[in-house]
């Protein structure tokens, strides 16, 4: 998200950088351009109005103490990454635990917001931290609801406790209740609720929610809110806020291309932190929401924290480690060297999503679009259908080889003499790289790149020591 | 008191209002979702009105934005094919389940096609709809791809005969390549044995400017003819439905007001301006 609101950031600083010095018009007009691009963002006017003065003033403050020479954009540029933070949250917050178990999280939020996924999620990020979380259903609107949520707290292994059938049966505030007891008795550490979607203006089912509350009396009450989500983020948030209450919030369907300007209002207006953001289909595609990176991204600096993160948890030490020593030892990269990376980086999540977190990627925002995540697959298949004496050994594929790994994998010949001629080539340029040459800026991953990634390789800053995202994020991370 | 009313007595007489005021009526303006273009351009057109012409004069610019296509749901062939198609969450389900009860009762025969297979339990949801409803639901086997399901409704509709086959699918965010291709991929399944004559996005009125985003990117997919337009009996207005009928011509057809399955019509231009300025 904040893609757009990120170049729009840059243009406006750009102007000021090529100044060098600059006066109070060019920071009015650099004003202007952040107010438009917040309102494109969906911030609220009184938000906006709001952080545009207090950049102003500081921006103005600034200019008369800074010592002529030295970095004028700079400090400005940090005035407004600050000030964006702070609006975002000053600090993220974790969740608060229960002195006495289990510890009871509460989900409220308008009508396909999300909530039943991310409750889901909840649970396996809880679940992975040694909690023993349980699921509560009490969704009883939404036609097939407790459905929804029994199979995806399967898919996570989690309990889910489901005593009515929903689709408008059962009582909401005695299934949370029934379902606190039964957490109790079965020890379980954490109870998470999820409730029925419903609008801020409905006084009759926010009365609902506020039984449910007081029936279950949470530890954390979380608003769960679509990042697409209008200038309306205001008026529903407050009135969630004044109807059950809430303590955080969470952001959901951050994998789309809303600028999230909502996320600025609600925080805001409301003064309750973010606490996570949601970002994708996928179970594990959930985090801590960070303030600091959120605002980086924003400004349009990448939030190569999170990449490296990722990358950890992906690539386990081990492997990363085994590749080094092969390396140092002089020893071949092959095939399967490959597919493990392969395998790596489709576990850390989807690479469009991954680019997108780079330095800079708001210039290569087309071709991040554009990145075909089928290809990674596609290529895996091949690699997957090749003998081991086959992965070792390119030079052993002969013209029935190729065309028995062709079948096997659902792809045209060609497809297979493309992939071995790149891999050949890659292997070659190590050698040159171990041998003291140096990359022309191809990655050992490289096969698994489509075509319009190579032909456009980003713009990089910064000379960084692997062109493959991944291993570079673990060699600065 | 509404916009309009406020609008009106502020600068009703007068040959400008004051300062103060434009901003309040900015600020109203954009709450409403119309975005900051839009609302740019409405406030310098009623800055040159004098008082009362200011007020005829926003109302008539926002009418002027609006589509000038039918906004009739097309009944070309039979079965017609409708295709539903949006984001996650906005409400596409429970809109094919209100669109066919609108349809049933003046006496069409309609069939639902259920090809969201992705998501838990979607199948099941539209299900327990056609079920209350009286409606032959199609579904296909446990992870059956899109495509086929909609394959075998639009076999099942032309044996029926059925006037309109309504097609569910997965919510999908735009900007995921792989998900829009999967969509036009079911549309030109079905269009082996019948063109689908509508495809209709739902946008959730909560929806900020990021609604434009999600039509320009279906409508390249898969031609967006009509847009159904959720949650209306929220605090949001869906202004940004508005600034999709300027920008793409692609007018509203239908309203959503609520969870149940009466809460339905077709647009209404002139309620809809009055809620947009309320
Ligand atoms: N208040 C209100 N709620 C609505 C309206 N339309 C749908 N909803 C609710 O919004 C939620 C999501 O609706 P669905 O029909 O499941 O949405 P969907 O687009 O099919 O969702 P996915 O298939 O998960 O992408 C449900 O709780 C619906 O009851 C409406 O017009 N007003
Ligand atoms: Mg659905």
């Amino acid at each position: 998200m904040f893609d757009s609101l990120s170049s729009k950031f840059a243009s406006a600083f750009s102007g000021l950088r090529s100044r060098g010095k600059i006066s109070e018009k060019d920071i009015d007009a650099a004003i202007l351009e952040i107010r438009q691009a917040l309102l494109e963002a969906d911030v609220a006017l009184e938000v906006v109005e709001d952080f545009t003065r207090k950049i102003d003033a500081q921006s103005k403050e600034l200019l008369h103490t800074l010592q002529a020479g030295t970095n004028q954009s700079q400090a400005i540029f940090d005035v407004v990454n600050r000030e964006l933070t702070e609006i975002l949250g000053g600090g993220a917050r974790r969740i608060r635990f229960a002195k006495k178990a289990p510890t009871v999280i509460m989900l409220a939020g308008l009508q396909g917001a999300g909530k039943t996924t991310l409750a889901a999620k909840l649970a396996k990020f809880y679940k992975d931290q040694g909690e023993t979380p349980i699921l509560v259903a009490s969704d009883l609107q939404r036609p097939n609801a407790v459905n929804q949520l029994q199979v995806v707290g399967q898919s996570v292994g989690v309990p889910v406790f489901a005593p009515e059938p929903g689709n408008g049966v059962g009582n909401p505030v005695s299934v949370a209740k029934d379902g606190i007891a039964f957490a109790q008795s079965k020890l379980h550490s954490m109870v998470i609720v999820d409730t029925a979607g419903r609008l801020g203006v409905d006084a009759e089912l926010m009365q609902e929610a506020i039984a449910i509350r007081d029936a279950v009396s949470p530890d954390e009450i979380l608003f769960v809110v679509d990042a697409m989500i209008g200038q309306d983020a205001i008026r529903t948030a407050q009135a969630f806020l004044n109807g059950v209450g809430f303590d955080g919030v969470v952001l959901t369907k951050l994998d789309g291309d809303a600028r999230g300007g909502a996320a600025l209002s609600i925080t805001a207006i409301t003064g309750r932190p973010i606490m996570f953001a949601s970002t994708g289909e996928k179970i594990t595609d959930f985090d801590i929401f960070y303030p600091e990176r959120m605002a980086s991204r924003i400004l349009g600096m990448g939030d190569v924290a999170t990449l490296a993160e990722q990358a950890k948890k992906a690539f386990d030490g081990d492997s990363a480690k085994k590749l080094e020593d092969k390396f140092i030892a002089g020893e071949d990269f092959t095939l399967d060297d490959f597919l493990e990376q392969l395998e790596a980086m489709s576990k850390m999540g989807s690479m469009g999503k991954l680019l997108g977190m780079l330095p800079g990627a708001g210039q290569m925002k087309k071709q991040i679009e554009n990145f075909d995540e089928s290809e990674i697959t596609r290529t895996k298949a091949i690699v997957q259908s090749m003998t081991p004496l086959e992965r070792r050994d390119l030079k052993v594929l002969n013209g029935s080889r190729r065309a028995r790994i062709a079948t096997g994998s659902g792809r045209k010949v060609s497809d297979v003499n493309a992939l071995v001629d790149k891999f050949t080539a890659a292997q070659k340029m190590m050698k040159q790289v171990r041998n003291g040459g140096t990359i022309p800026g191809a990655p050992p991953g490289m096969g698994g790149m489509p075509p319009a990634m190579k032909k456009s390789a980003p713009p990089q800053k910064k000379k960084s020591k692997s062109g493959n995202p991944a291993k570079r994020a673990l060699e600065n991370g | 008191m509404g916009l309009f009313s406020r609008l009106v007595s502020k600068v009703r007489g007068t040959s400008t209002a004051s300062t103060l005021d434009w901003v309040e009526i900015e600020t109203e303006l954009l709450a409403s979702d119309l975005g900051p273009n839009l609302v740019t351009e409405l406030l310098d057109a009623a800055k040159k009105m004098r008082g009362d012409d200011a007020e005829v004069s926003i109302k008539e610019i926002l009418r002027s934005k609006l589509s000038s296509q039918s906004r009739e749901l097309a009944l070309t062939q039979s079965p017609c094919v409708v295709l539903v198609v949006g984001v996650n969450g906005t409400g596409k389900t429970t809109s094919v389940a209100k669109l066919a009860k609108f349809l049933t009762s003046s006496q069409k025969k309609v069939l639902l096609g259920a090809a969201d297979t992705f998501r838990a339990a979607a199948v099941e949801q539209l299900q327990t709809w056609g079920d209350r409803l009286g409606i032959e639901t199609i579904s296909g086997k446990e992870s059956a791809e899109p495509a086929s399901v909609a394959f075998d409704s639009v076999q099942r509709a032309v044996a029926v005969q059925s006037d309109y086959l309504l097609i569910d699918t997965a919510g999908r965010l735009h900007n995921k390549n792989d998900l829009m291709a999967e969509l036009g991929k079911v549309k030109r399944v079905v269009e082996k044995v019948k063109p689908v004559s509508e495809v209709l996005l739902v946008i959730d009125a909560t929806t900020g400017q990021n609604g434009l985003s999600q039509a320009k990117i279906f409508s390249e997919a898969v031609v967006v003819t009509g847009i159904i337009l959720t949650k209306l009996d929220g605090s949001a207005r869906g202004g940004v439905a508005l600034a999709i009928e300027n920008a793409l011509d692609i007018p509203i057809k239908f309203i959503g007001t609520g969870e149940g399955s009466d809460d339905f019509a077709a647009f209404d231009a002139e309620s809809y301006l009055d809620g947009l300025l309320a």
